[in-house]
C-alpha cells in the first residue's frame, strides 16, 4: 500500500492504495466518483477522461499513485453552485448525448479542447475529440455542441 | 482491466533509479508516461514485479538548446515537445509528427522519452527522430553513454537501452530552415498508422539540397530511406523527380501483414506516401 | 374553481431539450457497475482461449485457496442448477439445437465461453484468483467459415451430427402473394435480363459504450438483478421460466443503460450465473465485463453470405427476385438466434414492386461467437443486398439509378400496398422523399463533377450512392409474430397515474437506453392531458415498477409503446371525466376536456386535471360507485409493423492511388411519419447513420484459422471517431402512419438500414468505369486499391492484428492471429 494525498473537484482526499491502482479505480471505487466511468481497456474510448492538473488524461491509463499529489476534475465537479458548465449546457441545448455513456469524457475532452483553443473550426474539433468513442450521436450533435460553447464563450 | 500486484517506487534523481534498477533486475520495469505501459498491465500481458516511475524526476524533463542540437528531455510530454518553440525552430518535422501522435489525453501523458523507449515499429516518432539522426543519450551504471539513431532501434519492442540503464534524453541536431512533413495513413483516426512517412528537405533555391526520410511500420523498427534521400539530393523539387525518386522507398523494408493491409500493399503505400511526405515538405 | 388558462403550447413536434441530460451531463447516474451493496462479492470469468474443446479437467485448488476469495465454480458444480440459455425464437419445428449451459460442462464451443468462475471480496482478487484456475484443454477441430460450415466437414457440435440448424423458405407463388420466381428467371434469361450477384455481410459488434454489468442482491424476500440490458422484463420472465423461480420472487431493474443497439437484447451466461451464485451464497454479487470479454463474448450481428438472383425485362421492369441465404448463428442459438436473417425475409423486396419472390435462407452453426440483433436485425443485410443490386441492374440498363428505381417502386397513390411478400404498406411516398433528398445533395451537380473527373483521369474520383429504403419495424403485432414462432407477444403496456399533488406518474414497458423515452413520453402525456411537460414523470425499466412489457428493440417503443401511454392517459381522462363532473354539478355530457381543463359547455365553469387528482386522492366528495383513483392502464398490440422509408444519398471521393475513401456529402430524407421530438430524431438518424457506414467501411469481426477473435479490442475493431465522420443533412417527408393513432414510425434503426448501401454504392460508383462492380465490406483502402487494380472485389481480412500493446514480440498473447 502506497499513501497518495490529492486534491478532487476541490476536496482534499488522503487513502492508502495498491500502486496497482488506476486512477479511474481510485475515483469510482474509493472516492465514489462513479460520474467517471470506464468503457474500454485499451484506453481508446476515452469515457473515463478526467483532468489532471488541468490537463485531460484518461485516468484507466494513469495509476493512482502518479497522481500523488495531483489537482484532479472530473465531471461532478465542474457545476458550481447548482450552475451548469457552458460545456454541460452545450451538450444539453444540442443534444450531444443520448446514452450519455461516454458523455463524462466527451465533456472533459471538450473542455480541454476549448482552453486550447476558444475558437476551434469543425475540423479541429473533430481531430480534438479523436480519443473519445461515442456509439449513439455519430458525433453530429457533440460536434454541434462544442461550437455551441465556443460561441458561448465557455473556456472563458 | 485490473493489473497485477506489483510494488512502486518513484525516484527523484536518475541516480535512485538506476539504483531501483539495478536492485530488482529483470523484474523491474521503468513507467515514464504509461500510455502504453498501462494497457499491456492491465491486460495482464506483462507483470512487472517493481515498477519505477520516471514521473518525479524534474531533471528528464524539458527542451533546451544544446548548440548544434536540442535536447529533449526524456520525460518531456508530447504535448510540451508538440509545442515548444526550439522543436518548431530546429526540428519541425518532429513537431509535425506529434500532431498526429495518438490522442490529445495520450499527448498529454505519454513522454517523448517513453514512446521511443517502447520502440513500437508504428509509433510515430520513431522514423521522424531517425530521419533527423536523433542522438539517443542513455544513463546507466558506469554513467552515460550516447547511441546513434541508426543503433538506438534494434527490433520490435526493443532497444539499445540495457535492462539496468534508463533513456534520459535524445539530442536533435538542429534542421533550421528545413521543410517538413509527417505522412500518416490511417483508417481511422485515433489509429496507429498503417504507414507513416516522416520527410525533411532542405531547399537550395527550386533544388532539393538535402532530404531525410524516415518509414513507420515498414519492418520491425523504423526505418531510415537513405536510397530515397540520396536519389533526392540534387533534384529538382518537382513531382516527376521526388516521385522517382519515392520509388526507392520500399529498398530494405520487410513490412508487417494484417488487419489493415499486407506487406505489399503496405510498400505500394509507401511509395506513394514518401512521395507526398517529400512534395509537401519541400512546399511543391 | 380556478379561472379559465391558455392552453399550454402544443408539446409534441417540439424540438423539448431532454430530461435524462441533467444527470447524464453531470455524472449523477445509475450505471449498473456504480452499484455497490454491502457484503458484495465479485465475479470474474476463467474463459475458454480455444474455439473448440474438450474440458478435460479443472484445478481451482489454488485460486479456491487464494486470499479474499470465497469460492470457485465450474460447470460441472453447477450443471443440476445453472439451466440451459433459452432460444425463444425456433423458426422451423426441426430447428437443430445445441443445448447452451451459462458455465460449460464437458466442452466449449468457442473462444471466450466461460468454463470456471471466481468469487471473491473484491474484483481484483477476483481476477488475480482467476489466473490460477488451471483448465485443461483437449483441443477439437474447430469450424469456422461459414461456408465450409455449411458443408458439415467439421462439425461445431458432434453430438448433433450436422452443422445446419434450420431452412427456412418463403415463396411467394406458394404463399399466394406473387408469382413463381425461378419461372420468371427462366424467363429472362431467354429474353431479358438476369443479374447474380453474391454478397458478404461481414460480422459486425454491436459494441455499446457501456460495458455489460449485472449485481445481484438475494437478500430479502424478492432477489433483485440489476443489469446493463435492453430487456428487464424479458429477462425476468425467462430467468423464473428457466430457473423455475417464481416471477413474483424476482424484481429487475434496468438502470441507467448506455447503449444497447440490439447488444444488450439477450439473456446472458452471465446474468444467469450471478443469479445461481447469489443465491447459492446469500450474498450480492457484482459482474463487469472488460471490454475485450464484451467483444469475445457479447453476442454479434450480422455475418451472412448473400446470393442474388434478379430478373427483369429489357426495359429494367423487374420480374422477380430470388434470395438465398447462409446465416451464421455462432455457437449457439442464441435467445432470438435464426430469428435474425427471417426479420430481413420480408424486405430484400423493399419499395420495388417484384411480381414473384422467393426467399431461403440456412442458418449454420459454426465455432465463434454466438450472433442475435444488431441495429436493424436482419432489414439491413436486406437493404443492402436489395439497393446494390438495384446499381447492378441500373449499370446493365446503363442507366442512372435513381431512374431504375423510379420504374419500379410502388407509387405514392397505391398505398396501401401488399407486396410480394405478403406485408401490407400503410403509407409512404417515395416520390417526395427522393425528390427533397436529390435537392438537398445538388445530385445534378454532382453527377457534372464525377464526369469531370472521370473525363480528366483525376486520381481522386467521385462516386454517388443511393439507397431508397424502406423497413419493418415497431415489432408486434402478437398474432403476426406468432405466426413467426417467435417465443413472445409483442404488445406494450403503460399505466398512467395521478399523484396526489396534480402531477403524472408515467409507467412504460418499454425500456430505453438512450433513447429518451423520459422526454418524447412526457411530451406525449403533456399533450394528452394538459398538464405542463415538467409536470410529467416517466418510469421504466424496473419490473416492480412497471411490472408488464416487452421492452425496447425493434425500433418499436413509440410506436407500440408510446401508443400504450397515449391510450392510458386517455383512459384518465374518461375515468376524470364523471368525478369532474360531480365537482362541476353538470351532466358528464356537458363537459369538454381540452388544454388540461374540464369545462362546462356554454359556462366559464371548470376544473383542472391536477386539481381534479388532488380532489380524487383526498377522495372527500366523489359520487357514488366511482373508485378514488384516476389511475389507468393499457396494453395495445397493433394490428401491423411500421414502414418508414427514406431516400438517402452518398457522396465518396476515392483516392485511386491509395484505396483511401473520404466522404464528401450525406444527406437523407427520411419519412417516418408524425415525430413527436425533432431533436431526438435527428440524433436518431445520425447515430444511425454512422453505425451503418462504420458496417461499409470499418468494422469487421475478423477470427484467424484457430478461432481466435482477432479484431478483440478497440485497437483492432474499428469504431469511427469524430475525426472519421462527417456533419449530416438530414429532412423529412410525413405520411402519417395509420396503425397508432400518433401517425409515427419507428426511427431507430432506419439510419443504419439505410446508410450502408448508400456508402458502397458510392464507392463503387466512383470506379466503375475501372473495371469494379462489386468492393466487399468493410471498403478498406487495400480491397479497394486492389479493387481498382485487379477488377475484384478485394479480397478477404486477414487474420492478423497489429502487435502494440506486446512487450515482447509479435504473435503472443492478444495478436495471437498473427500466428499462422
Amino acid at each position: 500500500m502506497t499513501r497518495i494525498t490529492m486534491t478532487v473537484d476541490g476536496a482534499q482526499v488522503s487513502d492508502d492504495v495498491e500502486p496497482r491502482m488506476l486512477l479511474v479505480q481510485y475515483l469510482r471505487e474509493k472516492l465514489g466518483k462513479t460520474g467517471t466511468v470506464i468503457g474500454c481497456d485499451t484506453s481508446n474510448c476515452g469515457a473515463c477522461t478526467v483532468h489532471l492538473d488541468g490537463r485531460s488524461v484518461k485516468s484507466c491509463n494513469v495509476l493512482a499513485v502518479q497522481a500523488d499529489g495531483a489537482e484532479v476534475t472530473t465531471i461532478e465537479g465542474l457545476a458550481t453552485d447548482g450552475q451548469l458548465h457552458p460545456v454541460q449546457e452545450a451538450f444539453r441545448e444540442c443534444h450531444g448525448l443520448q446514452c450519455g455513456f461516454c458523455t463524462p469524457g466527451m465533456i472533459m475532452q471538450s473542455i480541454d479542447l476549448l482552453n486550447e483553443n476558444p475558437h476551434p473550426t469543425e475540423e479541429e474539433i473533430r481531430l480534438g475529440l479523436e480519443g473519445n468513442l461515442c456509439r449513439c450521436t455519430g458525433y453530429h450533435n457533440i460536434v454541434k455542441a462544442v461550437q455551441y460553447a465556443a460561441r458561448e464563450g465557455a473556456s472563458s | 482491466m485490473i493489473p497485477a500486484r506489483f510494488d512502486y517506487v518513484a525516484p527523484a534523481t536518475v541516480e535512485e533509479a538506476l539504483a531501483a534498477l539495478a536492485e530488482h533486475g529483470d523484474d523491474a520495469k521503468l513507467i515514464a508516461g504509461g500510455q502504453s505501459l498501462l494497457p499491456v498491465l492491465r491486460m495482464r500481458l506483462n507483470a512487472p514485479e517493481m515498477v519505477v516511475d520516471l514521473g518525479r524526476i524534474e531533471s528528464l524533463r524539458g527542451v533546451s538548446d544544446d548548440g548544434d542540437a536540442i535536447l529533449v528531455g526524456a520525460m518531456t510530454t508530447h504535448a510540451e515537445v508538440g509545442v515548444d518553440p526550439l522543436v518548431a525552430e530546429h526540428a519541425a518535422l518532429v513537431a509535425k509528427a506529434i500532431t498526429h501522435l495518438a490522442d490529445a489525453q495520450v499527448r498529454h501523458r505519454g513522454t517523448f522519452g517513453g514512446a521511443l523507449a517502447h520502440a513500437d515499429p508504428a509509433g510515430d516518432l520513431g522514423a521522424p527522430v531517425l530521419a533527423l539522426g536523433g542522438e539517443f543519450l542513455v544513463a546507466g551504471p558506469g554513467g552515460t553513454r550516447t547511441v546513434a539513431a541508426d543503433d538506438f532501434f534494434v527490433d520490435y519492442f526493443t532497444t539499445a537501452v540495457g535492462e539496468d540503464e534508463i533513456l534520459t534524453g535524445v539530442r536533435l541536431p538542429k534542421h533550421t530552415g528545413w521543410g517538413a512533413h509527417y505522412e500518416k495513413f490511417v483508417r481511422i483516426a485515433h489509429q496507429w498508422p498503417i504507414v507513416a512517412v516522416a520527410a525533411a528537405v532542405r531547399l537550395d533555391g527550386d533544388t532539393i539540397a538535402e532530404a531525410r526520410v524516415g518509414l513507420t511500420n515498414m519492418g520491425s523498427t523504423p526505418l531510415r530511406a537513405r536510397a530515397v534521400e540520396e536519389a533526392l539530393a540534387g533534384q529538382p523539387a518537382t513531382e516527376d523527380a521526388v516521385r522517382r525518386a519515392a520509388e526507392l522507398a520500399v529498398e530494405g523494408t520487410n513490412p508487417p501483414s494484417d488487419l489493415n493491409g499486407d506487406a505489399d500493399y503496405r510498400r505500394h503505400l509507401a511509395k506513394v506516401l514518401t512521395r507526398r511526405a517529400v512534395l509537401t515538405a519541400a512546399g511543391v | 374553481m380556478t379561472a379559465v388558462q391558455d392552453a399550454p403550447t402544443q408539446e409534441i413536434g417540439r424540438d423539448r431539450r431532454r430530461k435524462e441530460d441533467q444527470r447524464l451531463i453531470t455524472g449523477r447516474t445509475r450505471w449498473t457497475d456504480n452499484i455497490t451493496l454491502p457484503g458484495m462479492l465479485h465475479l470474474a470469468m476463467v474463459r475458454s482461449p480455444f474455439a473448440h474443446a474438450r474440458i478435460v479437467s479443472i484445478d481451482t485448488e489454488a485460486a479456491k485457496a487464494a486470499t479474499n476469495v470465497v469460492t470457485v465454480v465450474t460447470g460441472a458444480d453447477v450443471a443440476d442448477e445453472q439451466g440451459a440459455l433459452p432460444n425463444a425464437w425456433p423458426i422451423t419445428a426441426d430447428q437443430v439445437a445445441p443445448s447452451h449451459p451459462p458455465i460449460a460442462v464437458d466442452r466449449v464451443a468457442f473462444a471466450g465461453e466461460i468454463v470456471a468462475v471466481v468469487v471473491a471480496r473484491s474484483a481484483a482478487d477476483a481476477r488475480d484468483a482467476a489466473e490460477l484456475v488451471d483448465v485443461e484443454y483437449d483441443e477439437l477441430p474447430a469450424v469456422l467459415d461459414l461456408k465450409s460450415a455449411a458443408d458439415d466437414e467439421t462439425l461445431a457440435h458432434p453430438d448433433l451430427g450436422t452443422n445446419k440448424s434450420a431452412y427456412w423458405v418463403f415463396d411467394s407463388g406458394e404463399a399466394g402473394t406473387g408469382g413463381n420466381a425461378d419461372k420468371a428467371i427462366e424467363q429472362a434469361r431467354a429474353d431479358g435480363i438476369v443479374i447474380e450477384r453474391e454478397y458478404r455481410q461481414q460480422r459486425l459488434i454491436p459494441a455499446f459504450m457501456e460495458p455489460r454489468s449485472v449485481v445481484v442482491d438475494p437478500t430479502g424476500e424478492q432477489i433483485t438483478m440489476w443489469s446493463a440490458t435492453q430487456i428487464p422484463h424479458v429477462l425476468r420472465f425467462l430467468l423464473a421460466a428457466v430457473l423455475g423461480i417464481p416471477e413474483s420472487k424476482l424484481r429487475v431493474v434496468a438502470p441507467d443503460v448506455g447503449g444497447g443497439f440490439g447488444g444488450k437484447l439477450q439473456t446472458t451466461p452471465e446474468e444467469f450465473i450471478a443469479m445461481v451464485l447469489a443465491r447459492r451464497l446469500g450474498k450480492p454479487v457484482k459482474y463487469t465485463e472488460t471490454r475485450s470479454e464484451s467483444l469475445v463474448s457479447a453476442h454479434h450481428g450480422r455475418d451472412q453470405w448473400q446470393k442474388l438472383t434478379l430478373s427483369a425485362e429489357k426495359d429494367g421492369t423487374v420480374t422477380a427476385l430470388k434470395v438465398e441465404l447462409l446465416a451464421d448463428m455462432g455457437a449457439y442459438l442464441s435467445l432470438l438466434g435464426g430469428g435474425i436473417p427471417i426479420l430481413g425475409a420480408f424486405m430484400y423486396n423493399a419499395i420495388y414492386k417484384f411480381p414473384a419472390y422467393h426467399f431461403a435462407c440456412q442458418t449454420v452453426l459454426t465455432n465463434k461467437t454466438w450472433t442475435d440483433a444488431y441495429r436493424g436485425a436482419g432489414r439491413p443485410e436486406a437493404t443492402f443486398a436489395i439497393e446494390r443490386i438495384m446499381d447492378e441492374l441500373a449499370a446493365e440498363l446503363g442507366v442512372d439509378p435513381l431512374e431504375v428505381r423510379e420504374k419500379n417502386w410502388i407509387r405514392h397513390e397505391e398505398f396501401p400496398f401488399t407486396t410480394v411478400a405478403g406485408l401490407e404498406y400503410d403509407s409512404g411516398n417515395y416520390e417526395a422523399a427522393t425528390e427533397r433528398a436529390k435537392e438537398m445533395f445538388g445530385y445534378d451537380e454532382l453527377r457534372a463533377e464525377q464526369r469531370r473527373r472521370r473525363e480528366s483521369g483525376d486520381p481522386v474520383q467521385l462516386g454517388i450512392g443511393i439507397s431508397t429504403f424502406t423497413e419493418m419495424c415497431g415489432w408486434a403485432p402478437s398474432k403476426l409474430v406468432g405466426q413467426l414462432s417467435y417465443g413472445a407477444g409483442g404488445w406494450d403496456h403503460a399505466t398512467v397515474r395521478m399523484t396526489g399533488t396534480g402531477k403524472v406518474e408515467v409507467l412504460t414497458g418499454v425500456s430505453p437506453h438512450g433513447q429518451g423515452h423520459e422526454t418524447a413520453f412526457s411530451q406525449i402525456v403533456a399533450d394528452r392531458l394538459g398538464v405542463p411537460f415538467d409536470d410529467v414523470e416517466v418510469l421504466h425499466g424496473d419490473t416492480q415498477v412497471s411490472a408488464r412489457g416487452y421492452d425496447t428493440y425493434g425500433s418499436r417503443s413509440l410506436v407500440v409503446g408510446g401508443e400504450a401511454v397515449v391510450r392510458a392517459a386517455d383512459k384518465v381522462v374518461e375515468k376524470a371525466k364523471p368525478i369532474a363532473a360531480h365537482l362541476l354539478e353538470a351532466s358528464p355530457d356537458d363537459l369538454e376536456f381540452s388544454g388540461g381543463r374540464f369545462t362546462v359547455r356554454g359556462t366559464d365553469q371548470g376544473i383542472g386535471i391536477a386539481e381534479l387528482a388532488t380532489a380524487v386522492f383526498a377522495a372527500h366528495n366523489l359520487p357514488a360507485g366511482v373508485e378514488a383513483t384516476l389511475d389507468s392502464d393499457a396494453t395495445f398490440d397493433p394490428d401491423a409493423l411500421s414502414f418508414p422509408h427514406g431516400t438517402h444519398l452518398c457522396a465518396m471521393e476515392v483516392d485511386t492511388e491509395t484505396g483511401s475513401l473520404t466522404m464528401r456529402k450525406y444527406v437523407c430524407c427520411d419519412d417516418i411519419g408524425n415525430i413527436i421530438n425533432p431533436l431526438i430524431v435527428a440524433g436518431q438518424v445520425h447515430g444511425g447513420l454512422v453505425q451503418g457506414i462504420a458496417q461499409a467501411l470499418w468494422e469487421e469481426a475478423v477470427y484467424d484459422e484457430s478461432g481466435t477473435l482477432v479484431s478483440g479490442s478497440f485497437v483492432d475493431y474499428l469504431l469511427p471517431t469524430a475525426a472519421d465522420t462527417i456533419s449530416f443533412e438530414i429532412d423529412h417527408t410525413t405520411s402519417p402512419s395509420t396503425t397508432n393513432t400518433l401517425g409515427t414510425k419507428g426511427v431507430g434503426e432506419a439510419g443504419t438500414i439505410a446508410s450502408t448501401p448508400a456508402v458502397v454504392n458510392a464507392i463503387v460508383d466512383a470506379v466503375r468505369h475501372l473495371g469494379v462492380n462489386d468492393i466487399q465490406m468493410p471498403c478498406t483502402p487495400e480491397r479497394v486499391w486492389k479493387a481498382i487494380r485487379s477488377g475484384g472485389k478485394g479480397g478477404a481480412t486477414e487474420g492478423a492484428a497489429m502487435p502494440h500493446f506486446d512487450p515482447s514480440e509479435p504473435g503472443s498473447d492478444s495478436t495471437e492471429g498473427a500466428r499462422e
